[in-house]
């Protein structure tokens, strides 16, 4: 008899203070208190972590991989929105 | 290595890619790109990653039964709790692992399926009996060593989930080598008893350790597919020797004997070994190896013994979930 699936989810690490959570992996558990369990013994085992997010994998909403260019485009053709494309004469130092 | 039964060969299914998409990821994977999971890619790509990522995660969760046949007679309380957190830890890569290859569309579930009817495969070395403390130790210091050589140029794979994976195992596995060559050590230093018993311990596991890294380069036949698309960086016969050449001075140091009379070092400097018994290999693989049938029989009884907790944390996890949609409705 094949074995019956059990939910899949993703799990979020909080390294540090001041640090955002992480995207670590995904693991199987058949309700959040379980998996925030499952998540302790998996991905915490050294001291990674002072705060964990489990999250159902089905409740991601992700982009498409195939309209990234559409996606992401208007983004690389705007160089005014950095820094470095403005000039400053090095008399004026830094800033 | 941990995915040997890659060089079995199988249907080639190429032919139904589109061209165009296919000359396309070649060209993303030429340019050093990770694929990611929803990425467009060949169906013998995702095959052949299926493949060898389940058989990596099979490996791991296998191999925590030749040293969890230690833990309770480990001889002191801290190479026993050192071993309990190296076969934890091996719990732990083998669902990192397993998490990896359902990425590309299998579940876990149906990948420890095809494990337990015995369609898929594991490492050859977990078929062999830990007869002694003293196999402990070299399991750390050998298996271990040549499973980090194979695992360090992994997480450069091409494949985005894979190399993620690898690098977590990587971080982890050092201090499983380091633990090994201290057993090695301890004995080694030990009664005469004690370093007899490390030197046996190597003269049993030295040739199937030089076997993991697989069939030698003229046969092996996955190997162009895989090094043109980066999931594989080195031959089977380079990383083998790139083992060798780092073990011989270590058990140098230690003062036990390979066990190859023959083995020279040539004027690159590189140890060159005598004739792997290729025949014993492809007895193993074909389950044929001392501990096969114990080793299937052991994995088979404890997803048995844990289905009860399955089916209750699966019940318990839908009893809570109509009683929170009873809730709500009222």
């Amino acid at each position: 008899m094949a074995t019956p699936n059990i939910p899949l989810w993703e799990v979020f690490i909080r390294s540090r203070n001041g640090l955002a959570h992480k995207h670590v992996g995904s693991l199987h558990a058949t309700d959040a208190t379980l998996a925030l369990q499952a998540a302790r013994d998996i991905y915490t085992r050294r001291g990674e972590g002072l705060s964990i997010w489990v999250v159902p994998s089905n409740a991601i909403t992700a982009s498409d991989p195939s309209e990234k260019g559409m996606m992401f485009e208007p983004a690389e053709s705007k160089i005014y929105r950095h820094p470095t494309f403005y000039d400053v004469p090095d008399e004026v130092g830094h800033m | 290595m941990y995915t040997q039964a890659l060089n079995t060969s199988d249907g080639d299914d190429r032919h139904i890619e589109d061209a165009a998409r296919a000359t396309q990821f070649q060209a993303r994977i030429d340019a050093d790109e990770r694929i990611e999971p929803n990425d467009w890619m060949p169906a013998a790509y995702r095959k052949t990653l299926t493949r060898q990522i389940s058989q990596h995660a099979h490996s791991e969760i296998v191999g925590m039964l030749p040293e969890g046949n230690w833990i309770t007679r480990a001889p002191s309380l801290r190479r026993k709790a050192a071993l309990l957190a190296k076969v934890q830890d091996e719990c732990g890569h083998g669902l990192y692992l397993y998490a990896a290859a359902e990425t590309l569309g299998s579940s876990r579930e149906e990948l420890v399926d095809a494990m337990l009817a015995g369609k898929a495969k594991y490492s050859s070395i977990f078929n062999y009996p830990t007869l002694t403390w003293a196999d402990i130790g070299t399991i750390g210091w050998l298996v271990d060593g040549a499973a980090i050589m194979n695992q360090i140029p992994l997480c450069r794979c091409s494949y985005g989930p894979y190399a993620r994976a690898m690098i977590r195992v990587c971080k982890e596995e050092s201090f499983h080598q380091r633990q090994g060559f201290e057993i090695m050590l301890t004995l080694c230093r030990g009664t005469d008893e004690q370093k007899a018993m490390a030197q046996d311990a190597l003269n049993r596991w030295w040739w199937p350790v030089l076997m993991m890294f697989g069939p030698p380069d003229q046969v092996s036949q996955h190997s162009d597919t895989s090094t043109k698309w980066k999931i594989k960086r080195f031959s089977n016969d380079e990383l083998r020797q790139k083992f060798v050449d780092a073990t011989v001075p270590q058990a140098q140091f230690l003062g036990l004997t390979i066990p190859d009379p023959d083995m020279k070092q040539n004027a690159n400097g590189n140890w060159e070994y005598s004739a792997i018994d290729w025949d014993e290999f492809k007895q193993v693989l074909a389950g044929n190896g001392p501990c096969n049938r114990d080793r299937l029989a052991a994995r088979r009884k404890a997803h048995e013994d844990g289905a009860w907790v399955r089916e209750a944390a699966m019940a318990y996890a839908e009893k809570r979930r109509q009683r929170s949609a009873l809730q709500a409705a009222e």
